[in-house]
């Protein structure tokens, strides 16, 4: 018996019992659709990750003031503010180094005429817009004149402008820091959320040398909360951190055998991070897609069993009539496949308007790949094979005299 | 293993039976069946096997049909000693040597009738469409021509009964073996049935019929009866007491 006529019959046995055909088949259909759903949110979580990360650079790092420890408590990272001024200025002397930019932040209230708004105020050198990727969508950044001369100027995030200013132009008005007027020369791009889906737009940024001396106190004269810094390309970040880690240590005169009091994260090491959560996720979505899988698998494997008991007689017949052990295990396992690829393929279907219908609702961009849709489609290949193998074999196996008298 | 001298001038022997005994075993028990039957059919012979249930006529039957094997003794079916063959061979000599006729026609309810006829043929390794052509030409030659794609319960009884021989036909055997073949017809289309395995028969194709029904055993040239297991008559028709 060939291919061809073995296809056939699976089909004409599929299209005898639809309904338990459908109903099988809706148990692949939704495990395969599953799969490949989940498969491709995962994906797409992963490249969105990717997508900040390339937005912020690869050889980006910040400089936190390090874990302090006093009467043996250890604190967190930026618990003490063992940064100063002179340590950024340091480090932007370092060949490693493109830019750094010394940072104090804190959150305030602020107001412009009747309204107020509550939101992180960072005191940054103009260095910070390079390193950040910041640019002015309307006016301008501040520059090394601002800084100098201690102007109360401001850029403001998009969040910010919205709130305080709703449709108008706020460049030229003026905002209250600590009640101290500030005027407006600029408006940031917006930047959307970071990683960890903080609002990267809702910020003020004044000069450090303003916030340093009228708005943000820190607890001793040079100090500052963290340090951005920018490695002059992506291939030197690891030279730069490793630099930057000798210079901070011998400023603060920390001994050989002592620990850093300080910690420096590159933006590589937190995409790391990010791109093994990302992994993490696609697996345990690929996961629970795969138990749906395997529930329908075990569908198929149960109505397989019994189609191969209501069609005892009939594989005694076809044994009478010269029907190998071979053909009559390929029918049924043919049978089984069928059932499964054409639930794949309805499976990839669905997951396919799914995704269309996820990207279209929601900020996500779900593509379904070629390579799920292929792991998919194999996946219920075998599943067919591997589920529809055993009651295929109980159907060879049964002997031709018994299987005739069978009523 | 049996010689066989290949003359077509001569009858050659079909079947030979020697003491072929059968026990079915349950719980360890042993219960005997078949007590030794030792018959010889040549080619070109019209055999009805009688016997009240209980003979163990059904038994003989499958193991005539490669169905069954034999707990001992030897069969030999056209020059093949039977018990030498495995699956395969038995689904080949199922396939090329043997047509089945049942009581219950047995045919496939799904498949339109060209389609049973042809299935031997398919298995057998014929391409789809020769085979196909090769069906309806078995079943127009049962007279059932116009109803290649019908499906078995669309047609009578008597019917379904001629596609069965059709398809039994279809890989030119070398024996009908029809088991009690008029048992779910009318006596009409019994004796229609019968005409035709007579006819079959004086076209040169043996056959066996294995019958409780003296009516259809009358067809047939020779009696073989069974009673327990054992072969209590072997011989003309014409001289048996049916």
């Amino acid at each position: 018996m060939n291919l061809t006529q073995v296809f056939l019959e699976a089909f004409r046995a599929m299209s005898m019992n639809r309904l338990r055909a459908g109903l099988t088949m809706l148990g692949i259909i939704i495990g395969v659709g599953a799969v490949v759903l989940m498969l491709a949110i995962g994906e797409s979580v992963r490249e969105d990750i990717n997508r900040r990360i390339a937005a912020m650079g690869s050889n980006v790092m910040i400089i936190l003031p390090g874990s302090s420890t006093a009467n043996g408590v250890r604190a967190g990272n930026g618990a003490s503010q063992t940064l100063t001024l002179a340590d950024a200025q340091t480090l932007s002397a370092l060949p490693t180094f493109a830019n750094v930019a010394p940072v104090v932040r804190s959150p305030f209230q602020v107001a412009s005429g009747a309204n107020n708004w509550n939101t992180t105020v960072m005191g940054v050198s103009p260095e910070f817009f390079e390193i950040k990727d910041f640019i002015a969508e309307q006016g301008s950044l501040f520059g090394d004149v601002e800084m100098r001369s201690v102007s109360r100027v401001a850029v403001i995030g998009t969040t910010v402008a919205q709130n305080l200013f709703n449709e108008s132009d706020p460049v030229g008005q003026t905002i209250r820091i600590r009640n101290r007027p500030f005027e407006i020369i600029g408006v940031l791009g917006s930047k959307g959320s970071d990683l960890g889906g903080g609002d990267q737009d809702d910020t003020v940024i004044i000069p450090i040398t303003t916030a340093r001396q009228q708005v943000i106190r820190t607890w001793s004269p040079g100090a500052i909360h963290y340090i951005m810094a920018q490695a002059s390309s992506a291939d030197q970040t690891q030279d730069a951190i490793y630099d930057a880690t000798q210079a901070l240590r011998i400023r603060h005169r920390i001994r050989d055998d002592a620990e850093d009091d300080f910690t420096v994260r590159d933006l590589a090491s937190i995409a790391e991070a990010a791109q093994g959560i990302a992994t993490a996720l696609t697996l345990l979505l690929g996961a629970i897609g795969s138990i749906s899988l395997l529930v329908g698998g075990i569908g198929i494997m149960n109505i397989m069993l019994v189609s191969v008991t209501e069609r005892t007689r009939e594989i005694g017949i076809r044994m009478a009539l010269g029907a190998k052990r071979r053909d009559v295990l390929l029918q049924f396992l043919t049978e089984a496949i069928v059932i499964c690829v054409c639930g794949g393929a309805i499976g990839v279907a669905l997951a396919y308007g799914g995704s269309v219908l996820i990207t279209k609702l929601s900020p996500m961009q779900v593509g379904v790949s070629a390579t799920g849709i292929a792991i998919a489609f194999s996946f219920s290949a075998m599943i067919g094979i591997f589920f529809g193998f055993y009651p295929a074999r109980r159907a060879a196996g049964l002997r031709p005299v018994e299987a005739l008298r069978y009523e | 293993m049996q010689a066989v001298v290949k003359s077509p001038s001569k009858p050659e022997v079909l079947i030979q039976l020697t003491d072929v005994r059968k026990s079915y075993f349950s719980a360890e028990v042993e219960t005997p069946v078949l007590h030794g039957i030792t018959v010889t059919i040549q080619q070109g012979e019209f055999v009805a096997i009688m016997g009240q249930s209980g003979s163990g006529k059904s038994t003989l039957m499958n193991i005539l049909g490669c169905l069954d094997t034999p707990t001992s003794g030897s069969y030999v079916l056209n020059g093949k000693e039977t018990a030498q063959l495995n699956d395969n061979e038995l689904a080949k000599v199922r396939n090329q040597t043997i047509g089945f006729v049942f009581q219950g026609f047995n045919l496939l309810k799904r498949m339109p009738l060209v389609e049973n006829v042809s299935l031997p043929l398919l298995y057998a390794g014929v391409p789809m469409n020769e085979a196909r052509r090769r069906g309806t030409e078995k079943l127009a030659q049962t007279g059932l021509g116009a109803f290649t794609k019908r499906l078995p319960n669309q047609i009578s009884g008597g019917q379904q009964q001629r596609v069965a021989i059709a398809r039994a036909l279809v890989c030119e055997p070398a024996l009908i073996l029809a088991d009690e073949p008029t048992g779910n017809l009318d006596t009409t289309t019994s004796g229609e049935i019968m005409e035709l395995f007579t006819r079959l028969n004086s076209e040169g194709m043996s056959i066996l019929i294995v019958t409780h029904e003296p009516d259809v055993a009358k067809y047939a040239k020779r009696l073989v009866r069974l009673k327990d297991g054992l072969v209590t008559y072997d011989g003309p028709m014409a001289d048996a007491h049916l």
